[in-house]
């Protein structure tokens, strides 16, 4: 039984298309569907096999398919271990390269290697080895760089030659040229070599990951860049010591590119700085990782780059170490006073990030909303800079506007999500546009999302949702969700009869917006706070939740407390519904809500206001032993959740990561 | 409602409403809206699913002097019912002029004993397409519409007759024919689709067979609820291809389906063994496997199957036996229910033996929902699926 699942998730997933699938490349296959399947009784399934096979050709990104050239290597006759490596290292899918067009040819001189007078000093390994391995990366990125910039058709060329001194080769069209000479030297220096050479790889890889610059540019770095490798491994070989990298310093700033360097010799040691790149490029690969509050070193350079000083609190529980945690109430005034010298900052984020920080807005859905329409603000005042690019510079702009709310508060994934968004379309935007109508684009496609993610979803759900109220019924909600409102003020619009159980918790107390606005309009309802869930959960029939995020495996990631009600609700047997807009969802997988969550003021739970009388702790919030937890979201497991409504229907939990899956893609975020 | 908390007053007044507000009361009493359109709609008695009208003149028990009697309870009242429908349907259609008419079509696939409902709609379905007089795209589109909105009316309880239409029409029309210049081309194309969807549909029972073969192991005993052809179909390769299994067949009250399936196994000479509903907990220890048909595959990944499946794989699923499940696709329906009630009743008569006193309520509901997880497998002819993969699909296929 096992193998018949396998066996059907290694048929490619994103190709996958299954049933009554309609376009017309894949109907010739239905007719002799039957026999096949007889002929082979295993197969598991006869239309994922063969729409898989069919439709194969058609994926755009499929690594086999690519239309753009990969990178091509020419043959070499003498060195095809060296290449081989290469190459492995251009096709192995850990590479970073991304699926763009990419065509680099490596040619291997081969009079450079027989080259009399070099064989003698070389050292360990012939030369071309080094070359190999210390500078693929900076080569791989430089062409992708360039490649993204100019018609994808153009072959470009970089050789990296090896040559002796003096003698340079154009390899015609925009080629790098690079002129290796060996100098003998002995072990210690290769050391210090090695990490000028490393420091000026590292150099052209950020400069080609930012991608910031034209390749021009880029050229003129990196031709900078080795200039200062060679230079720092000149001085090096002339002054041994401590010095060095003093050197290397000094030896950054000459701004003329010199096309004849001396440069680099090395050794065996050399691949390790080489495979120590292939590691740099995985690592690259994988998610940016969050950061870690409790790493001292960054913490102070994230405070360094801060807008918002926050101080930050004294006494945090053990397990959350990781996550930021600030006193409260403190920076407000003083980033008031702020407004009008912060002059990087434009006016609409900054005071929808002083909003965040009071708490005045609140909500996923407002949250995101808020900051859209900041951003669309920022987008209509926008001019480009003088020789910048639009699509560049407000990437950057918008990059620095969003770390700037991340400090105000942390972002939600909605938040996250929409940012995405944004970026991606700012991305897509056709270099021949002009500004204004680039602005114009823009602020209409921020208008679409707030219309179709989140206003046309929640209407989604509300139809979706009522369908599921009964006469009779009694509803829990808790806390207060805004799709989840909307939902019972439609259904009592209906005339449905019902009644609804708010359940609520210190220190927000937010149920209470919820359970006035409800009153309001005529609905019955009942407040409680969590603690008494367990008994009122008795009379229950459906339970109503929203969300802020729902992740991959099916977590609910919502206010604190939705996991105790939702737990609550399965032990009695109560339907827990989910209602989330699509928008929300995201392709990140958590099994527990510590390693991302965010961190309330730890006053508001030891302290009541208005009751003196209680306040027990009065003393103590400074003591080294007591430690307060404030959390703000957690995570239900899906096991808990019986149905997500969203924008695309009524799905269970294990569904959304068809969901993001499906739209993400078409609808243009990622 | 007698237990709820006495905190709230709410509950009180609440107390007094629904007591009159039983669900049961509701549904007998106000028959659903689309019985008002009686030219579309023959189906007069609103007691009785007309879902289990068909299967009762399919599945009837109809063999053997032992079971002349069940016989007699079930299976010739309906079919005379059936029958007089029919005719009213046809005289109905009739008198609409000689149109065509997709329930006369429908009606007339229908009484193949071997075609599933949903098959005899998309069969029907495709007819009208052929039988259009329609001069444009939109036109035909809107005729079809039509014609599958009468089908689902016909029998609003039948749950695959309506996902077997609503597919259908995803199926036949969401193709690039409908950009063609030429209309006649293009009304070939649909043509051709539609036969091609009717062939995966009736060829659909074949491939479940194929592809559970491999689940059935010799020496293993298989408990099977209610009557269902692709079960049947099932078992049936199975003995075609040499495998020692033997089966026990639940009685299936109220139509007792489970005597039809324990002869038709009888004829395939397989060992056959007769339980009440209520003994299957007393022989679970003994079963490898429950094998059940589904009116309807919902989108959670349960099934809506005749009474009693619930409680089967319930057991089942309390004694660790896997509960595999055989539907076809187009019984994927776009339906979410929470729970039991979550969904519209389908009634069914039942007959105790005895004249039941005015004062005591029957529970007449024909079928159950089982929620996802409880079930081990679906065999469906796209696969074998677990329950959450039927959502996937259904979001591939409607979205």
């Amino acid at each position: 039984m096992e193998p018949r699942r396998t066996s059907r998730t290694v048929s490619d997933p994103k190709v996958r298309q299954v049933g009554f699938f309609t376009s017309q490349h894949h109907h010739h296959h239905h007719h002799h569907l039957p026999e096949r399947s007889f002929s082979e009784p295993p197969l598991p399934d006869p239309f994922h096999t063969s729409t898989s096979t069919s439709s194969a050709p058609v994926t755009d990104v499929s690594p086999s398919g690519n239309l753009l050239s990969p990178v091509m290597i020419l043959p070499s006759r003498h060195h095809s271990d060296n290449l081989h490596r290469l190459s492995h290292r251009a096709t192995s899918p850990t590479a970073s390269f991304s699926y763009f067009a990419r065509a680099v040819v490596v040619r291997e001189n081969d009079d450079s290697l027989l080259s009399p007078g070099r064989r003698g000093i070389a050292v360990k390994s012939p030369s071309s080895v080094v070359a190999a391995s210390s500078f693929p990366k900076g080569g791989f990125d430089l062409t992708a760089v360039k490649a993204s910039s100019v018609p994808a058709s153009k072959l470009t060329t970089v050789s990296v030659v090896n040559l002796p001194p003096g003698i340079s080769e154009k390899a015609g069209g925009a080629s790098v040229e690079v002129q290796n000479d060996r100098p003998a030297k002995s072990k210690p220096l290769k050391q210090k070599t090695s990490k000028a050479e490393r420091r000026a790889t590292q150099e052209a890889q950020r400069a080609a990951k930012a991608a910031a610059k034209a390749f021009f540019n880029l050229l003129l770095k990196l031709a900078v860049d080795l200039y200062s490798l060679a230079e720092g491994s000149k001085t090096s070989a002339a002054v041994p010591g401590p010095v060095n990298s003093a050197n290397t310093k000094t030896a950054k700033s000459p701004k003329s590119p010199s096309q004849k360097n001396d440069a680099v010799s090395v050794a065996a040691a050399e691949k390790k700085a080489g495979d120590r790149q292939l590691e740099k490029d995985r690592k690259k690969d994988v998610p940016h990782p969050r950061m870690q509050y409790d790493d001292q070193s960054r913490v102070e350079k994230a405070k360094r780059r801060a807008v918002v000083k926050q101080t930050e609190a004294r006494n945090r529980v053990e397990l959350f170490r990781h996550l930021p945690q600030y006193e409260h109430g403190t920076q407000l005034p003083d980033l008031e006073s702020k407004f009008f010298q912060l002059d990087p900052m434009h006016p609409a984020v900054y005071k929808v990030g002083l909003q965040y920080l009071s708490g005045d807005i609140c909500g996923g859905n407002a949250r995101c909303i808020a900051m859209l329409q900041a951003f669309q603000e920022t987008i209509r005042s926008y001019s480009t800079p003088p020789e910048k690019s639009l699509v560049r510079d407000l990437t950057a702009k918008i990059s620095s506007y969003v770390s700037f709310l991340n400090e105000c508060r942390p972002l939600s994934i909605s938040m996250g999500n929409a940012i995405r968004f944004l970026k991606s379309t700012i991305a897509k935007l056709p270099l021949s546009m002009s500004e204004s109508e680039a602005k114009a684009t823009l602020q209409a496609d921020i208008d679409r999302f707030i219309n179709e993610k989140i206003i046309l979803a929640d209407n989604v759900i509300v139809k979706h949702a009522v369908t599921k109220i009964r006469d009779g019924d009694v509803l829990l909600t808790y806390g207060a969700s805004s799709a989840v409102e909307m939902v019972l003020l439609h259904a009592h619009e209906l005339g449905k009869q019902f009644r609804v159980v708010v359940v609520d918790s210190r220190p927000k107390l937010e149920g209470q917006l919820l359970l006035r606005r409800l009153v309001g309009r005529g609905l019955g309802c009942t407040y409680t706070h969590i603690n008494a869930v367990s008994y009122i959960m008795h009379e229950v029939t459906r339970v109503f939740l929203g969300a802020s995020s729902i992740l991959s495996n099916g977590t609910v990631y919502s206010r604190v407390g939705t996991a105790c009600v939702a737990m609550a609700a399965h032990a009695f047997g109560v339907p827990v519904l989910v209602c989330c807009e699509a928008y929300k969802f995201h392709e990140r997988v958590q099994l527990d809500s510590i390693c991302f969550n965010e961190l309330g003021d730890p006053d508001a739970i030891s302290k009541v206001h208005g009751r003196e009388e209680i306040n027990y702790l009065d003393g103590s919030t400074n003591s080294e032993n007591l430690q307060l937890l404030n959390l703000t979201y957690d995570a239900t497991p899906s096991d808990y959740v019986s149905i997500v409504i969203t924008d695309y229907g009524m799905v269970p939990p294990t569904s959304v990561p068809v969901i993001v899956r499906e739209y993400r893609k078409e609808h243009l975020w990622i | 409602m007698w237990w709820r908390s006495p905190s709230f007053i709410l509950d009180r007044q609440q107390q007094n409403d629904t007591a009159s507000l039983n669900p049961e009361a509701t549904s007998v009493s106000s028959p659903p809206p689309s019985m008002a359109d009686t030219l579309q709609n023959p189906n007069p008695d609103a007691n009785i699913s007309a879902y289990y009208q068909t299967r009762a003149a399919h599945h009837g028990v109809l063999t053997s002097d032992w079971l002349a009697q069940a016989q007699a309870a079930v299976g010739r009242q309906p079919e005379d019912k059936l029958l007089g429908n029919d005719a009213r349907a046809a005289s109905a259609a009739g008198g609409a002029g000689k149109r065509f008419s997709v329930i006369d079509e429908f009606n007339s696939w229908r009484k193949q004993p071997d075609l599933a409902e949903a098959v005899a709609a998309i069969r029907a379905l495709a007819a009208v397409i052929r039988a259009s007089q329609a001069t444009t795209m939109m036109e035909l589109e809107i005729e079809l519409k039509k014609a599958s909105d009468s089908l689902k009316s016909w029998d609003t309880t039948s749950i695959s007759l309506t996902a077997g239409c609503d597919l259908f029409i995803r199926y036949v029309t969401r193709t690039s024919a409908l950009e063609y210049e030429d209309f006649n081309s293009a009304k070939c194309r649909l043509i051709e689709r539609a036969e091609k969807f009717g062939e995966i549909s009736y060829k659909a029972r074949r491939i479940i067979a194929m592809l559970s073969q491999d689940f059935i192991f010799d020496g293993c005993t298989i408990l099977v609820h209610g009557f269902s052809r692709v079960v049947l179909e099932v078992l049936k390769t199975a003995a075609q291809n040499k495998k020692l299994f033997r089966v026990f067949c639940t009685e299936g009250r109220p139509d007792r389906t489970g005597l039809r399936l324990s002869d038709e196994l009888a004829k395939l000479d397989v060992p056959v063994k007769l339980l009440m509903d209520s003994a299957v907990a007393y022989s679970m220890d003994e079963v490898d496997m429950v094998f059940v048909g589904a009116d309807g595959v919902v989108e959670s990944g349960g099934i809506i199957n005749m009474m009693g499946t619930y409680q089967v794989a319930l057991v089942a699923h309390s004694m660790n036996k896997p509960v595999y499940v055989a539907a076809e696709s187009y019984k994927f329906a776009r339906l979410y229910p929470l729970d039991q009630k979550d969904m519209a009743p389908a009634l069914h008569p039942v007959d105790f033996g005895v004249p039941i006193p005015a004062k005591v309520e029957v529970e007449k509901s024909a079928r159950d929902y089982t929620p996802p997880q409880y079930l081990t497998l679906l065999f469906t002819d796209l696969g074998v699926l677990t329950p959450s993969v039927v959502s996937d699909e259904l979001i591939q296929l409607y979205l």
